[in-house]
């Protein structure tokens, strides 16, 4: 029991550690990644110098991530005159955290053994895997809203009515587009999609129309351009964070990169095969190096479709808010229910 | 009551063909834009070679500054040697930006210039190049080179923008200055 508990801490430390670190290796991908593809050279000055020497660490910008928290850490905690305080102090956390538990569910690697006791690579294994990821990704939505409420600003409130109806809209189409793939795959369970995928074919190849609706949906959910009504810069200041300062402000800076890493986990693992990679178990590996390999490889599948969401949120235009409520309700949506529609027709055929 | 309302038409309104109204294909083309810039600028970082058109700035400044570019200030000197501003302060007060700071010292041993500046600082924080204390000078004493002055520094300690003039005055370096033949100081 105690080799058990261990193990599972050790999983729990394990995913925490991915997220928090991934999500900072994020902040500094996308000002590397943006600057890169407009021919800039991005942030490079910060660095750790070696007490009484003159040599310094640059690391690409790296160390500009932990310069950005100690500063959030310092700033004043501003707080606007007339406010709700129970909610403008939850809202953040209600915004970061639920994308932290949704990674509880998302297998990271195949199973471990050890001692003769295997172990998924998982922190909670859920018959009802997405139906939990998708219920808590919702709670998120409710932090940003209560943020813009709470804080007593107009600009505020614009942007959580603007991301409430944002949050409707597009997750219906993305409810459908995972409803399509659960169809497929005839579970809920994520470790059984990724074992069913790297026994026949990768989600991407089954359903390629589902694919793309997830990841627009998931950009969406995100809040990320083009579809960042709710904190587009040029109309409302900040949108539903404008009143939010020091780490209050940085917790939803984070967030936002942690929604990152969770929907290119949660795409890696409903439509890219997951841990697994083709060939991967015919090697002949032992056991424990193809689990790390596993986790690598999982690692670095997220790693790069979380490059991809940024390459998207550097290359195109916002939308403006009749376009962006015109493309969910009457473009993804009907494309989704089609899919889905589709998808069960062909699947009760051939169960027939 | 009305029920629909009708938008503004526009003269030049965007026409969107069929592959714009399509929009994962446009999409997909300014992917295709973007990852092309940024997959040739990372080849180009990795093989060594600089993949940007920005420059890094102090450690290197930019090639292309024009043959004519308004730069540092400097001093000019009269042929004995002296400094030649008069500490008239016509300078300071044309400047926009008030960034220059004069104080004068008295020599009545030259009678035709009494006065003369014995700092003369220019703050370069505050300084915007637009060349008017160059054009305000009844002198001719103050001009500026075509180098830019090296400013920034990596430690808040050691920067210090406030430059004064005469230290740092050398017109011979400035080759549109003529003196006549045995006349140079």
């Amino acid at each position: 029991v105690i080799a058990d508990l261990m193990v599972h801490g050790a999983l729990m430390l394990y995913a925490i550690g991915f997220m928090m670190g991934l999500a900072t290796i994020f902040t500094w991908v996308e000002r590397k990644q943006s600057a890169v593809m407009s021919d800039r050279i991005g942030a490079n000055r910060c660095y750790i110098r070696v007490p009484f020497t003159n040599v310094k660490f640059v690391a690409m910008g790296l160390f500009h991530a932990m310069a950005d928290g100690g500063k959030l850490l310092l700033k004043e905690n501003f707080t606007p005159r007339a406010y709700d305080r129970l909610c403008y102090d939850l809202a953040p956390w209600l915004a970061a955290v639920p994308v932290l538990v949704v990674f509880a569910i998302v297998p990271f690697g195949g199973t471990l053994t050890l001692d003769g006791r295997s172990y998924a690579l998982q922190v909670a294994r859920l018959d009802a895997g997405i139906l939990v990821a998708l219920a808590v990704l919702g709670i998120g939505s409710l932090g940003t809203i209560l943020a813009g409420w709470s804080s007593n600003n107009k600009f505020s409130l614009m942007g959580a009515a603007r991301a409430a109806s944002q949050m409707i809209s597009y997750e219906v189409a993305m409810g459908f587009a995972v409803l399509s793939m659960v169809v497929t795959y005839g579970t809920l369970d994520l470790g059984e999609m990724v074992r069913w995928q790297s026994q026949s074919a990768w989600g991407i190849f089954v359903q390629p129309l589902a694919f793309l609706l997830f990841v627009t949906t998931c950009i969406a959910e995100n809040k990320r351009v083009p579809f960042d009504l709710p904190e587009c810069e040029s109309e409302l200041v900040a949108g539903y964070f404008t009143e939010y300062t020091s780490m209050k402000m940085g917790l939803f800076m984070l967030s936002e990169f942690l929604g990152i890493v969770l929907v290119s986990a949660l795409t890696v693992t409903l439509f890219l095969g997951g841990y697994d990679m083709p060939g991967l178990g015919r090697a002949g590996l032992p056991a424990w190096a193809e689990a790390a390999l596993q986790v690598g490889i999982f690692s670095l599948k997220t790693f790069l479709v979380g490059c991809f969401m940024i390459q998207v949120r550097w290359t195109l235009p916002r939308f403006r808010y009749d376009q962006l409520m015109a493309f969910g309700w009457k473009f993804l949506l009907p494309l989704a229910a089609l899919n889905l529609c589709a998808t069960v027709l062909i699947h009760g055929l051939a169960a027939s | 009551m009305t029920g629909r309302t009708t938008r503004k038409r526009y003269w030049n309104e965007p026409a969107m063909g069929l592959w714009e109204r399509v929009y994962i294909l446009e999409v997909v083309r300014g992917l295709w834009i973007t990852g092309r810039v940024f997959f040739g600028n990372m080849g180009k970082w990795i093989t060594g070679r600089k993949g940007a058109v920005t420059t890094y700035y102090p450690e290197e400044t930019r090639a292309d500054y024009s043959p004519n570019n308004r730069g540092r200030h400097v001093l000019t000197q009269r042929a004995n040697g002296e400094v030649q501003c008069v500490s008239c302060n016509l300078c300071a007060t044309a400047c926009p930006a008030y960034c220059i700071e004069i104080v004068s010292k008295a020599d009545f041993t030259d009678p035709v210039h009494p006065k003369a500046p014995e700092r003369f600082e220019i703050d370069y924080s505050r300084c915007i190049f637009c060349g008017f204390c160059v054009e305000a000078c009844p002198e001719d004493a103050i001009r500026m080179v075509k180098e830019v002055p090296q400013l920034p520094e990596f430690d808040r300690g050691v920067m210090w923008a406030k430059i004064d003039l005469l230290k740092t005055w050398h017109p011979l370096a400035d080759p549109r200055k003529h003196y006549p033949p045995g006349r140079e100081p």
